[in-house]
């Protein structure tokens, strides 16, 4: 009973919220309602039972990805509605909705929900954190790894793009620019 | 009772939002946007599926699909920074060069 209220109560708002953040005219409010939709996202992950993958889920997405993001709208002019050229609503509903039906066919179709079979099974000795634990550093020991690598190289990456020309600020070239517009 | 299919048509639904914003969007901050939502949408699939068979697979490949998530938007905003810097925009239809 209860689970079904929470699954249809953060069901509506995670659709809506995620409604508002693909249809607002204004970046800040696309934002705010990307990082509380993400907030309830971690709802459904508690729900089903990976309650590891929705503290990470909090910190990495709403605690770091979303700051990020935070960080990036310093940058750029997000004071003033965005003024876009927008396709015919109706074709790309029909577009997205037929991809998503064609991605689902083409999965789902080939699996058979009879063969499947657990190859990590989960375990009721441990509890959800110590079992991705011992998963993580046994059977996942490579690819966590080379995530870390990868990481590192997009922490590196990231740094070396963002921080480019970091001592000229952007309000001074606009100025320039319009110094030297004034000028002509 | 909330069973996996439930999960699953949540999923598509979120999918489809996101791919509705990939579609209709033309601002590059707004396809990030999109690609999260989508991103986030496969999460939700991986952790229904993986409670559902009672299996931890799903939730590892989650994790990293989070991963990948966090350095693809360290990589992506510091190239739209360099991109705004050099164009002062971030409309697509300003930054197409191209004709045709």
């Amino acid at each position: 009973m209860f689970e079904q209220i929470a699954f249809y109560f953060f069901s509506v708002l995670t659709i809506g919220l995620f409604l508002v953040t693909v249809f607002s005219k204004n970046v800040l409010y696309a934002m705010s309602a990307l990082a509380s939709g993400m907030v309830v996202i971690a709802g459904f992950f508690f729900m089903v039972g990976a309650d590891f993958l929705g503290v990470v889920q909090l910190i990495v997405y709403v605690g770091a990805v979303m700051a990020l993001y935070a960080f990036g709208m310093m940058f750029f002019n997000v004071t003033k509605d965005l003024k876009e050229k927008t396709t015919s609503n109706i074709w790309i509903l029909i577009v997205a909705v037929t991809v998503a039906l064609l991605m689902i066919l083409m999965f789902a179709g080939a699996i058979n929900p009879d063969a499947i079979y657990a190859s990590l099974p989960m375990s009721y000795k441990m509890n959800n954190p110590e079992a991705v634990g011992m998963a993580l550093f046994t059977k996942y020991l490579v690819p966590f790894e080379v995530a870390a690598i990868m990481l590192l190289i997009a922490m590196i990456g990231g740094i070396i793009l963002a921080g480019k020309k970091m001592d000229t600020s952007l309000t001074n070239i606009e100025d320039e620019v319009l110094q030297q517009k004034d000028a002509k | 009772m909330i069973g996996l299919n439930h999960y699953l048509i949540l999923s598509g639904i979120l999918f489809t939002i996101g791919l509705i914003g990939v579609l209709r969007r033309r601002n590059l901050l707004m396809l990030f946007f999109s690609t999260e939502i989508m991103l986030n949408a496969a999460n939700v699939a991986f952790a229904a599926t993986s409670n559902f068979y009672h299996d931890l697979s799903g939730q590892m490949f989650a994790f990293f699909v989070v991963a990948i998530a966090a350095s693809e938007v360290a990589i992506g905003l510091g190239l739209l920074i360099l991109v705004y810097k050099k164009e002062n925009t971030l409309d697509l239809d300003d930054l197409a060069s191209m004709k045709g």
